[in-house]
Order: structure tokens, then C-alpha cells, then sequence
């Protein structure tokens, strides 16, 4: 009906070209305000960082304007660095997978509640976007510090104090508590988008639920958990509080290393080559388990 | 000794009773249909039978086993859903091929039997497509062959033909049919479209807030409706209000309102009595249009309307609007305006107790 008279009304010669040309540049106009805050906001720093990571500089006079390659050569080759890097791709990753074998059942189980519980439990899901990550990354400090309660509890069941923060295991769980809800959301959401006829089919030709859950939805959700991971992923290999917080002066990831290389050592060229470096392996990263794992599901699903 | 059978169904919500008292005999090999305006609680009943809904009290029996609070994964029956809801990420082949995996039928075996079901709804040469890559008609064919393919015991099909234009709506009844036929699978199928109940069933089972009013051959319940609500719904019809103005001989006379005494309607007794007030219902294309002056009323033609084979016209008279179809036999149509006489043969009169219903009822039925 509505492609009809708009077919009906495009050969009127009067109207033809002004609403034309209003139209063909209507999504660029709107699109206009989120490009300009996109490029003021975002491309300018990532530029300028960019830029900068190319200077040169000495200890005794700081950042000169010479063009130089050597911050990348030495992160590059400096073993020191390439620890750090191997180390916040391996708690990303593991965040990542955690998040993912937790996030998805509580996806699910969501899904199938009734409508008041449904919306608390999300709210409850979502809860911890609504306070800051510093606060939270304290919480955990509390928690696990040498006099806190998870301790208080070693000792009291006799296992005896140990020491939690400041490892790997304690910045990768406070990282899956924070970037849970990344994870629940876009799963929760491919969720939604099933026809629930489908689930009852699979179970119609006999299938087990555990066989419907592995054959007939999990395909389905799967852009979801792979949108997911990407997310917490990112998010994860470039966290800054929570690593800083509770992995300590000794347990360094990227970000924090940036940070001490921007204010410790004032080295801003080191820090903003990292940075890059940061950025493009993430994205290396990131294409290719999308390349992976969508190019998998788009072969089947389109 | 009926195959599926239904005892006294019932299914409520909190205190609203979607389905109530369903009693129901199929038999093997049976095409039935529930047929129900929007919300009469067909689906509520058919998913009782596939066991997706929990029945709240009665019995269901399949093959005289007691399946009522068995789960839908151990029915085994073949459903077709209204959304189709084919597998998305698998082609056709793989969406014919889950139920049989499912049963543990070896894989060559299983290949021959699905290539087989595709034959059987034109889709062969389909196979490899995934269902975003096919039209309406295909997903409801390939819907059909994945139920049909397991074998069931009982088909289940809830407004299979329902997202279909009218054109492939009409060529799919048939091919419905002529699949059932071949397969010999008993099957039961819900729609609230009469003409689709009606073209393809042995037994049409027509439902009214949650309850059967009627079951029967398509046939008997288009000219013997139980309740005026069936003959109303059921294709068009003329309804008379009146009263019983004589009992004899096992006739009744009935004055109809706005009628001349000299022209009353001769009807079968049937326990009506004196002066109860009676609707008679007549369907359009029983009404026989004769030359002004002549038939058992006068009346006017107002409107009319071509339907290709017949002639719908609306017609005004002593009872009020009147719709009568003639058929067309290539003569000139009756113009707007012209005076006409119209009969019926007594016979095609059908009685049903009660006042005239409201009006307005008439427009919210499918
Ligand atoms: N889960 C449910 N909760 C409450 N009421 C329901 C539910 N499912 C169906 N109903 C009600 O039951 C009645 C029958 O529904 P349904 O069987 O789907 O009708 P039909 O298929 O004949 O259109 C409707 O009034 C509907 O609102
Ligand atoms: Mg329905």
C-alpha cells in the first residue's frame, strides 16, 4: 500500500527534486550531530595521541617534536612489555569466558521468568553499571584483603590467611562482576527475538531440553554471546581501575602501564605508543573472532 | 473405538475458563478441524493435545493410552505452527531431518525418508536452501514435511494456511488435503477461516467461548447450524425475527414480524410452542428472486454486488434488509430500485429460539 502511493506520487514533476534532495541527505544530517561529537571527542585524542607517540624524548629535557620510531621498537621487543601485553590478553580472555559461562545461563533463566521477577532480577543484573567501578574495585580490596572477610573466613574454617589481592585470579573475578551485565544484555536480547514455537517444535520431534538448548537456541543466541564477548572483551583488556586497584604496583596490565608512563615517568611518547599498540592488537583481536565466529553463523543464518 | 479422544478438557486461567468441557472423538485417519472466531481457545485446546499447556482437569487418550500429563517430548506427535517455526540456522533438509535424528532412525535411512517428505510437498529441489531463502508458501510446505516425516500418530495444525495470500491459501487446502489423504495420518486442524474448515474436513468441530457448540460434516453444519451464533458465522444468512402462532401435525406457523398475516412461515415443530419468539434463518443463496408480484413477499433491489459466479444483491422489504445471491447465467442483473418478488421453499427454513441478537455482533465475526 505505502510503496503504491509513493509510486503514485514520484513522477509529479513540481515535487520531484526539492523533497529529492532533502531526502538523499536526510540520514547524513541526522546522522550529522553524533559524527561531529564522535570526531571532536574521540578521533581528535586518538590523533594526538597517535602523533604523539612519535616524538622523541630524553629524560633530561622531556618531549621534543623530532620524529622517532623507537617507542615502538622498544614495546615491541622489550620482553618486559611483552609480558604485560601476553598477561592482559590472558585476563581479558579469561574474563571473557567467565562472563560468558555465567552471563549465558543467567540470559536464559531471565528470560524464562514471569514479568515481576523478571524485571527485578534485570534490574539486579544491571545494578552494577549504577556504581562506579573505583567503588566497586574497593568493595573487592575490602573483601579480599588481608583482613577481610574472605580471610576471616579462611581462618576460621582453618585453611589459614591468604594472600588474594594483587593476583591475576583476584583482578579477573573483579572484572567478571563488573562487565557481567555486557555479557547478560545482548544475550538476554537475542533472546527475546526467538519465537518461543521454535523451542516448543524442537521439543515436539522428541528432543531432550538439553539437546533443543544445544541444536535449536544456541545457534540462535550466538550473535548475541559473540556481540557479548566483544564488548567485555574490549572493555576488559583496556580496564584501568580495576586492574589498578586490585592487581597492585607489581601486577601491571596495559592500561596501568600507560598510566604510570604518562604521570610516573612522564614519558607521554612510551605511553602513547602503548596505547596505540593497545589499541590495534585489541582490534587485531576483536576482527578476527568476529571474522571467525560470525563468518561461521552468517554462512548459516545470512 | 476412537483413536484420540478428549473428555471433558478443561483449561482456566485464574478464574477465566479459555477452554471448557471439551469432549471429543477422532477417528484414525480422520481429518478434523476446530473452527472459532479469534480467541474461542482452539490453540488453547490444541496445545493441550500436543501438551505445551497444562490441562486443568479432564482426560486426553491417544490410541487408548492416558497422555494427558505426559510431556510433549515423549508424544510424538507432528505439529505445524502458525509461525511455521522451522529451525532457523539449518536448511530444509536438516529441519526435515531433526525429528528423525530424534527418533534414532540411521542416517541412510534417514536421507531416503527426507528426501522422500520433500518430494511429497514439491520441495525437492530445495534441500540445500536455509528458510530466510524461501516464500510463505515453501516455509509452510517444509513445515508440513518436517511434521509429517516422523510419522506421527496424530497432525497437529494450528492456522497452517493463515500467513498465506488467498490465491495459495486456496491451492494449499488442496494439497493439504491430498497429503493427508496419501499419508493417512489423522490429523486435526484449527482455523477460524469456514470456508478452509469446510473444503477440506471430514468433521468440522465449531467452537464458541471456550466451548464446542456443534461437531459435524462440513455439509450438515452449514445447512443444519445448531445455534443461530453457528449459522451467523458459518457464511452469510437472513435472519427473521417472529412468533409461534400455531403448533399442529408436527408443523409450526410462525408470524413474522412485519408481515401480513396471509404470509406466514410453515416450519417443523420441534418442541417449539405457542407464542414463543423464534428467529428464522435463511441463507441468501436460498432465496429465490421472481418477478414482481409473485413469491411470498415484495421487496426492492437496493444494492448488488458481483461476485464473478453469482450476484450478490441486498434488498429491502416488509422484514427489513434481506441478502439474496443468485447465480449469474449471463441474463441481465437486476438494476437498484427495481421491484421484486421473493420465495423460499419451506424446507430451507431454519429455526432457532430465542430473540434476534444484537445488531452490531454481526460486523466483530470473522
Ligand atoms: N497464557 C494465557 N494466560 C491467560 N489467558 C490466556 C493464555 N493463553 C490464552 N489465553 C486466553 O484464552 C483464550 C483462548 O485463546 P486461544 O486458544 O489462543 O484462542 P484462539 O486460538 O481460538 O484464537 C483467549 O481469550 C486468550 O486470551
Ligand atoms: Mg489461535
Amino acid at each position: 500500500m505505502s510503496s503504491l502511493s509513493t509510486d503514485t506520487a514520484a513522477p509529479a514533476p513540481a515535487e520531484g527534486s526539492a523533497p529529492g534532495i532533502g531526502q538523499r541527505f536526510a540520514p547524513a544530517l541526522m546522522a550529522g550531530p553524533a559524527t561531529v561529537l564522535f570526531a571532536v571527542l574521540v578521533l581528535t585524542p586518538l590523533l594526538l595521541t597517535f602523533l604523539l607517540s612519535f616524538n622523541e624524548y630524553e629524560h633530561a629535557t622531556g618531549r621534543t617534536h623530532g620524529f622517532t620510531l623507537s617507542h615502538y621498537a622498544e614495546v615491541l621487543t622489550d620482553g618486559y612489555y611483552l609480558e604485560i601485553f601476553l598477561r592482559t590478553f590472558r585476563v581479558a580472555a579469561l574474563a571473557t569466558a567467565i562472563c560468558a559461562v555465567i552471563g549465558v545461563p543467567e540470559a536464559l533463566i531471565l528470560s524464562r521468568m514471569r514479568n515481576p521477577w523478571r524485571s527485578v532480577f534485570l534490574l539486579v543484573v544491571l545494578t552494577p553499571l549504577l556504581v562506579s567501578v573505583v567503588v566497586r574495585a574497593f568493595g573487592w580490596s575490602m573483601l579480599l584483603g588481608p583482613d577481610g572477610v574472605v580471610n576471616m573466613i579462611l581462618q576460621a574454617v582453618g585453611i589459614g590467611r591468604t594472600r588474594l589481592l594483587y593476583s591475576e585470579g583476584t583482578v579477573v573475578v573483579a572484572l567478571v562482576h563488573v562487565m557481567l551485565p555486557f555479557m547478560v544484555i545482548p544475550v538476554w536480547t537475542s533472546l527475546q527475538k526467538l519465537d518461543p514455537a521454535v523451542e516448543q517444535a524442537a521439543l515436539s520431534f522428541g528432543a531432550s531440553r538439553t539437546t533443543t538448548m544445544l541444536r535449536v537456541i544456541a545457534p540462535q543466541i550466538l550473535p548475541g554471546i559473540l556481540s557479548g564477548s566483544l564488548i567485555v572483551f574490549g572493555l576488559s583488556a583496556s580496564a584501568f581501575a580495576i586492574p589498578g586497584l586490585l592487581g597492585g604496583r607489581r601486577l601491571k596490565m596495559v592500561a596501568t602501564v600507560v598510566y604510570d608512563q604518562y604521570l610516573g615517568e612522564l614519558n607521554w611518547p612510551l605511553g602513547a605508543a602503548i596505547a596505540v599498540i593497545l589499541l590495534v592488537a585489541n582490534l587485531i583481536v576483536m576482527l578476527t573472532y568476529h571474522h571467525v565466529v560470525d563468518g561461521h553463523y552468517r554462512k548459516r543464518m545470512g | 473405538m476412537s483413536f484420540l479422544t478428549l473428555r471433558n478438557v478443561t483449561k482456566r486461567y485464574g478464574s477465566f475458563e479459555a477452554v471448557g468441557n471439551v469432549t471429543l472423538s477422532v477417528e484414525k485417519g480422520e481429518f478434523v478441524s476446530l473452527l472459532g472466531p479469534s480467541g474461542c481457545g482452539k490453540t488453547t485446546t490444541l496445545q493441550m493435545i500436543a501438551g505445551f499447556v497444562d490441562v486443568t482437569s479432564g482426560t486426553i487418550e491417544l490410541d487408548g493410552r492416558d497422555i494427558t500429563r505426559t510431556k510433549p517430548n515423549s508424544r510424538g506427535l507432528g505439529i505445524v505452527f502458525q509461525s511455521y517455526a522451522l529451525f532457523p540456522h539449518m536448511t530444509v533438509a536438516d529441519n526435515v531431518s531433526f525429528g528423525l535424528e530424534m527418533k534414532r532412525v540411521p542416517k541412510a535411512e534417514r536421507a531416503a525418508l527426507v528426501e522422500e517428505a520433500l518430494a511429497l510437498v514439491h520441495l525437492d529441489k530445495y534441500a540445500g536452501r536455509y528458510p530466510r531463502e524461501l516464500s510463505g508458501g515453501q516455509r509452510q510446505r517444509v513445515a508440513l514435511a518436517r511434521a509429517i516425516v516422523i510419522r506421527p500418530p496424530v497432525l497437529l495444525l494450528d492456522e497452517p494456511l493463515s500467513n498465506l495470500d488467498a490465491k495459495l491459501r486456496e491451492a494449499m487446502q488442496f494439497e493439504l488435503r491430498d497429503i493427508q489423504r496419501k499419508v493417512g495420518t489423522t490429523t486435526i486442524m484449527v482455523t477460524h477461516d469456514q470456508a478452509e474448515a469446510f473444503s477440506i474436513s471430514d468433521r468440522v468441530v465449531v467452537m464458541e467461548a471456550g466451548r464446542i457448540t456443534q461437531i459435524d460434516q462440513p455439509y450438515r453444519i452449514y445447512e443444519h447450524p445448531e445455534t443461530e451464533f453457528i449459522s451467523r458465522f458459518v457464511g452469510k444468512t437472513n435472519m427473521l425475527p417472529g412468533t409461534v402462532s400455531a403448533v399442529g401435525n408436527g408443523r409450526a406457523t410462525v408470524s413474522l414480524a412485519g408481515m401480513a398475516a396471509g404470509m406466514p412461515a410453515d416450519v417443523p415443530a420441534d418442541g417449539l410452542s405457542m407464542g414463543e419468539t423464534v428467529v428464522l434463518c435463511i441463507r441468501p443463496e436460498k432465496l429465490r428472486l421472481a418477478p414482481a408480484g409473485q413469491g411470498r413477499l415484495q421487496g426492492r433491489v437496493t444494492d448488488r454486488f458481483f461476485l464473478g459466479s453469482q450476484w450478490l444483491y441486498h434488498l429491502d422489504g416488509p422484514l427489513g434488509p434481506l441478502m439474496a445471491v443468485a447465480t449469474n447465467d449471463g441474463e441481465a442483473p437486476l438494476d437498484p430500485g427495481a421491484p421484486v418478488g421473493v420465495d423460499w421453499p419451506a424446507a430451507v427454513v431454519r429455526v432457532h429460539r430465542g430473540a434476534m441478537p444484537a445488531a452490531p455482533e454481526l460486523e466483530s465475526l470473522e
